[in-house]
């Protein structure tokens, strides 16, 4: 059972999208979109949802979380330098030359990174050899693997999903940040990755159908991927796009450009004023 | 003499690596009949993985695999072990320098009938660009138990170019793999040939005919052409003052390449690449398509002859 009290959770989670605004605008780009809409997801992952221990990010029994859309690097950092891997400080040599936080997540460069990812659909695959080797050597870690939407439309990622059900992969659990938004526009209208729970339930796995922003649900979710026997389990997650800033909530043009300072102060501002420990 | 088709071999080795090493698993896409895998499969079925027909999907898995701590090698043939796959081998396991062998078969035109859709001749320039990837071309059964021990002590990514056809074995059971050194063959003042894969039986064959005319040939074996023994090449060349590379290959980005990348800045020297011709190849017997292709030991001879004009 997951101990820590979700409210302590929203409090880190907002830490956690104010860092993701900071250190895009010092970057002067990156994807703050994709971000803030995992930041509640990936901060649940790293406050509480997996077995892991910043002082030994090579635990050989840690759990494993595969950041499969890379681009939301930011929301991998900013959780990760919270939860003590690495200063918080670090977090603003986003992007710049000879900085551990590369664009996209590079595994040989920052620890707790479990993976280099950043090309789209490859990340399942990853997830599942990680799985099977737990399985072969009687571990009972578990992968955790972050998907997005628009992410759904590489083939990789159904052939990975076909792979994890045929091997009975019951520890891994991937969470599909469905917050609707790609680059060119709504998912539905270039390329539409619809139904999503029904295209994994028909790949043979769990799935479990959850508001993404709602710390306590994420929780369940994971729990009861815990449980599963026999059959990976897929977290389709309903998000917002820019979540917690609201000049970027849904706002397509948000997926990959960097505020300037006046908008940092006002997202900022915003977030401060939310945060739930006030 | 003997013949053996390298990936013949491969699939014993694989047994011998399964044996001594427990972190070895092996992945395939449906071919580990052809692929020869199914040797270590009926040995080793708890680390044999069929991840069917979607190469994509089996090279993550290995790196997922290798980020776990094992060591796996995936096989299918060389046209789809690096064409289809470029991507995941270039993002999932090339930058993240995860241990993941790539063991492709059925590399080149001797795949013969199947024709131009099954047959790589661009595979060894699209694995040799990647920065960190050894690349082993084995000449004969014997280097490929020395290319998979060896690719198996590496900790990083291996690409095994492997064949389909039976060919000479050329070594001992004495022969030592080195990775990254070359093997000299036969010494000769004239003209040097260097060559990988089948091709090494061809520049034996037309250094023996050339020897008749009077004409004294190196032979260099390059079963590693990344890191390419830069030495040798370039000592050679000096020593006798003309080169002709001899590859199943593409001459564009291949052995022949990789030559005369490093001759053109240690050792000008005339060079002459045999190999194909920037074009596909097409259906037909193994010889008959050496033979149409210009792969065959007489080829090998002509160039020489030509090269030996411009000395």
């Amino acid at each position: 059972m997951i101990s820590i009290d979700p409210s302590e959770v929203r409090v880190r989670a907002n830490r956690i999208r104010c860092h993701i605004v900071n250190m895009i605008c010092a970057a002067g780009s990156g994807h703050p979109g994709g971000s803030l809409s995992a930041a509640d997801i990936v901060g649940a992952l790293y406050f509480g949802g997996m077995r892991i221990d910043p002082a030994r990010p090579d635990w050989p029994d840690r759990d494993r979380f595969v950041l499969s859309k890379g681009h939301a690097a930011p929301v991998l950092y900013a959780a990760l330098a919270e939860r003590g891997y690495f200063p918080v400080e670090d977090l603003v040599s986003l992007r710049k030359l000879g900085s551990p936080l590369q664009g996209h997540p590079d595994m040989n460069k920052l620890k707790g990174v479990e993976m280099s990812t950043g090309s789209l659909g490859q990340g399942l695959s990853v997830a599942n050899g990680m799985a099977m080797a737990a399985k072969i050597d009687g571990k009972d870690f578990r992968v955790f693997v972050l998907l997005g939407d628009g992410e759904l439309q590489e083939g990789q990622v159904w052939e990975a999903a076909m792979a994890a059900a045929h091997y009975g992969l019951d520890n891994v659990t991937a969470f599909v940040d469905f917050n609707g938004l790609q680059i060119d526009g709504p998912v539905t209208e270039v390329m539409s990755p619809l139904p999503i729970a029904d295209k994994w339930l028909a790949f043979g796995w769990h799935v479990i159908e959850i508001d993404g922003h709602d710390i306590e649900q994420v929780f369940r979710a994971i729990e009861e991927s815990r449980t599963v026997e026999g059959r990976p389990t897929a977290v389709i997650a309903n998000t917002i796009k820019g979540k917690g800033v609201s000049f970027m909530e849904s706002v397509v043009d948000w997926h990959g450009v960097a505020p300037k300072e006046e908008q940092r102060n006002q997202a900022l501002a915003e977030l401060t004023e939310r945060r739930p420990d006030r | 003499m003997k013949k053996i088709a390298t990936r013949e071999a491969y699939g014993q080795a694989l047994v011998a690596l399964g044996q001594e090493n427990g972190d070895v698993v092996v992945l395939d896409a449906d071919l580990s009949k052809s692929t020869k895998t199914i040797e270590f499969k009926k040995v080793f079925p708890e680390r044999f993985f069929d991840m069917g027909i979607a190469e994509a999907n089996m090279v993550g898995t290995a790196a997922g695999l290798a980020a776990a701590g094992k060591t796996p090698f995936c096989s299918t043939f060389a046209v789809f072990a690096t064409g289809r796959t470029y991507d995941q081998i270039r993002q999932s396991v090339a930058y993240p320098q995860l241990n993941v062998k790539i063991a492709a078969t059925h590399a080149g035109l001797t795949v013969g009938e199947d024709g131009a859709s099954h047959q790589s001749v661009e595979d060894i320039a699209l694995m040799r660009v990647l920065p960190g990837m050894t690349v082993f071309v084995p000449a004969d059964a014997v280097e490929v138990h020395g290319a998979v021990a060896a690719a198996a002590r590496i900790d990083g990514p291996v690409y095994i170019r492997l064949g389909r056809f039976p060919v000479p074995v050329l070594h001992g059971d004495d022969f030592e793999f080195v990775p990254g050194r070359a093997v000299e063959l036969r010494q000769g003042s004239d003209v040097t040939i260097i060559a990988c894969g089948i091709m090494v039986a061809e520049a034996l064959q037309a250094a023996e005919d050339l020897s008749a005319e009077g004409i004294n040939a190196t032979v260099l074996n390059i079963h590693t052409v990344k890191p390419l023994d830069e030495a040798a090449i370039t000592r050679a060349a000096r020593q006798t003052g003309a080169v002709v590379t001899a590859e199943e290959h593409s001459i564009i980005g291949g052995l022949g390449s990789a030559v005369a990348e490093v001759l053109v800045e240690n050792c000008p020297v005339p060079m002459v690449r045999v190999g194909v011709r920037d074009t596909f190849g097409e259906s037909g017997k193994p010889g008959e398509l050496l033979v149409k292709y210009g792969l065959t030991a007489a080829d090998i001879a002509s160039a020489v002859r030509a090269v030996l004009k411009r000395k």
